[in-house]
Parts: C-alpha cells; structure tokens; sequence
C-alpha cells in the first residue's frame, strides 16, 4: 500500500521555538499563533513566506504555533516541515 | 586553553541562541546522542540556519557529528572542529579525508580541528594511535558509553574509568594534544562535580566536557592554576634569570632545588594565566 503525506509538522512549543504545520493545498496560505503576534506577526509572516519562496513551494498552507522563536529557528522548522512533507528536497 | 566546553543539543534554538553568554571555553552543538532520532533532520537545519545568522566570534563551535557523511552537508566557516563519536583510526583518516578535500574545494580560511571520543574498549587500547593523528587536536573520553560496553555502573570515585582516564591522558600528552574528561552527569551536584574534576586534573587532563552552564564555572576554576602555584611560578621565572646571569643550571626557590622540569611547568603554568 502506497501512503501519501499530506501534512507534516517540525518543532516544539518550547519558549524561542514554534511548531510548523504544512499541509499540501491548492493556494498558498500562512495562518500564525503567536505569544508576540501583536508586536511580530507581520514579522513572522514575511520570513515564512520569504522562506517558502526560497524554498520554491507554492501550494501549501503554513499554520505556525509560536512561542518566540527567532527567525533562524522559524526558517529551519519550515524547511524541515517542507522536507518532511516531501514538497522540497536539499 | 581549552579548560571547559559545554555539550548542546543542536535541536533546542533557546539554549543555541545563548551559547555565546555562558562562559564555556567551547561549546559543542550535539546532532547525535542529545538528538532523538526522529527529530534529527530538525536538528540539522537548526544547526545550518543558526550558523548562517549567528557569529560567536569569541566561542569555539564543535559539532558532534553522527556520521562523517554529514559533515558536508553543515561544513560553515563559523564551525572550529567535529567531534567523531566513537572514533577510530580508519574513521578519523576518513574524516581528515573528507575535511580536507572540502576544506580546498571551499576555500576556507582555517583548518578545521578534530576531537576523537573514546568511548569504546579498542579506541581507549589504541589512543596513542588515535593522538597521532595530525588533524586530532583533543581526545575526549567518554565516560558513559564506555561503561556500557564494559558492562559496568558509573560512580563518583570513577575506579572503573582509571584506566581509560589514563590512556587518554597519557596518548594525548605524548602528542601535545588535549586530554578533555568526560562530563558529570549529575547536573545538580555541585560538590560531585568538583570531586570529579579535580580526579581528572589531578591525573593530567586538562579540560572537561559539560552538559549543564551551572557546570562551567566549576570546571573553568578547577582547571586554572591556583594563586600559589602562579605566584611559585613567578618566583621560579625571576630566580632563573638570576641564575642565567650567574651561570647556574640549578637553583632553589623557597628551599626547593628547582632545575628544567619544574621551569617548564612553571612557564606553562604562567602561559595559561596569560590566555
């Protein structure tokens, strides 16, 4: 039987991590819970999708569970996320 | 000088990100026993992205490698060495092999330095064969493993790791490499800990691996020279140069006959203060 992933997640919800969850959608879409979302959403949505761009996936949507993680940390739980949904390969 | 060098999880951005306030001389970001093998992938892209936007200018970085396969997928110019797990010979050549052969094809700016962990029966009985080895800079005795294999339980008196101890301090020694002790466990036993590392100084190594930061400052003082052995030190530097000028090869300081060996202690004794 063949499996097919249609989500997969990377992180924790440990203080200066956040938990990525990406699922294989028709359009690109980036929803974002934050302990600091007053003072950095607009911040965490531009590296998501910076990083997405980077990565050249287009058709998923991104819910990222933040707890203060820094932009180095959310760029390498997406990257994970994606290769572990199997939509980017290093 | 190496005296301490703190063990990190490369999968834990919270510790990483202040790698550089705590005091440890060196700090080794663990890709493999501190990762559980299902979130190693994660690891290893924290660890790339972390190198690509933190610069610990005044830290040492060493990466605990899982296999020497890895190493060209997170070889960064910030990174100062790899510390090999259950190392051997075959696998450290093969290590230098691979280092090398990045080290010219990406044009870095430094060599990059090996640790070998002893942590197996063979790699303590070949240390000497393991220390010679241009590229190992340090062998790092592992403590744990080791007693694993040796079917034994760890304790504060370390009688069980005697042996190993000694022969990484003497394999080490022989090619002025650095002997590092392997870490106390028991992260909140401050007395422990001191017992423990004053065992291992005492016997010859001269730095130790931690896995805790309320570890570092212990073992930094521990391994610094202490103020009468710096200021017997002193004394024995100025009576030589008296003793050069009157063409004396031997002399005393505070009734002790002093000659070669114990200058050159002193000399290395003053030498750490300096660093």
């Amino acid at each position: 039987m063949i499996y097919i992933k249609t989500i997969a997640s990377a992180g924790t919800y440990e203080s200066n991590d956040c938990i990525v969850t990406i699922k294989k959608a028709d359009t690109l879409s980036i929803e974002i819970e934050s302990v600091v979302f007053e003072q950095f959403g607009n911040q965490i949505k531009a590296v998501a999708l910076k990083t997405l761009d980077d990565l050249n996936v287009k058709n998923v949507s991104v819910f990222i569970k933040d707890k203060g993680a820094l932009d180095y940390t959310i760029m390498a739980r997406i990257k994970t996320a994606c290769k572990r949904l199997g939509v980017y390969h290093d | 000088m190496i005296r301490s060098l703190l063990f990190i999880p490369a999968n834990h951005p919270g510790m990483m990100q202040n790698a550089d306030i705590f005091n440890a001389d060196a700090v080794i970001f663990d890709l493999e026993d501190g990762v559980i093998a299902s979130e190693k992938d994660a690891a290893k892209d924290l660890l790339v992205s972390f190198l690509n936007h933190f610069h610990m200018q005044h830290k040492k970085i060493i990466i605990r490698i899982n296999n020497i396969d890895e190493v060209q997928t997170i070889i960064h110019p910030f990174i100062h060495g790899f510390l090999l797990p259950k190392a051997d010979e075959a696998s450290l050549l093969l290590l230098d092999k691979t280092l090398t052969s990045l080290e010219k094809k990406m044009k870095f700016d430094h060599l990059f330095h090996v640790i070998a962990l002893i942590e197996t029966p063979e790699s303590v009985l070949n240390a000497l064969n393991i220390a010679k080895i241009p590229r190992v800079t340090g062998l790092l005795l592992g403590a744990e493993d080791l007693a694993t294999h040796l079917g034994v339980s760890r304790t504060l008196e370390g009688r069980e790791i005697e042996f190993a101890r000694n022969m990484v301090i003497y394999a080490a020694k022989a090619y002025q490499k650095n002997a590092i002790d392997t870490p106390y466990t028991d992260v909140n036993n401050i007395n422990g800990l001191k017992q423990d590392t004053f065992n291992a100084k005492n016997i010859g190594m001269n730095a130790k691996a931690c896995i805790h930061p309320n570890q570092i400052d212990t073992i930094n003082e521990i391994f610094m020279p202490t103020q009468e052995e710096i200021d017997f030190a002193r004394k024995i530097m100025i009576a030589k140069e008296k003793a050069d000028l009157d063409g004396l090869g031997a002399f005393s300081v505070d009734g002790k006959m002093i000659d070669q060996p114990i200058i050159l202690r002193a000399k290395h004794i003053l030498e750490k203060i300096k660093d």
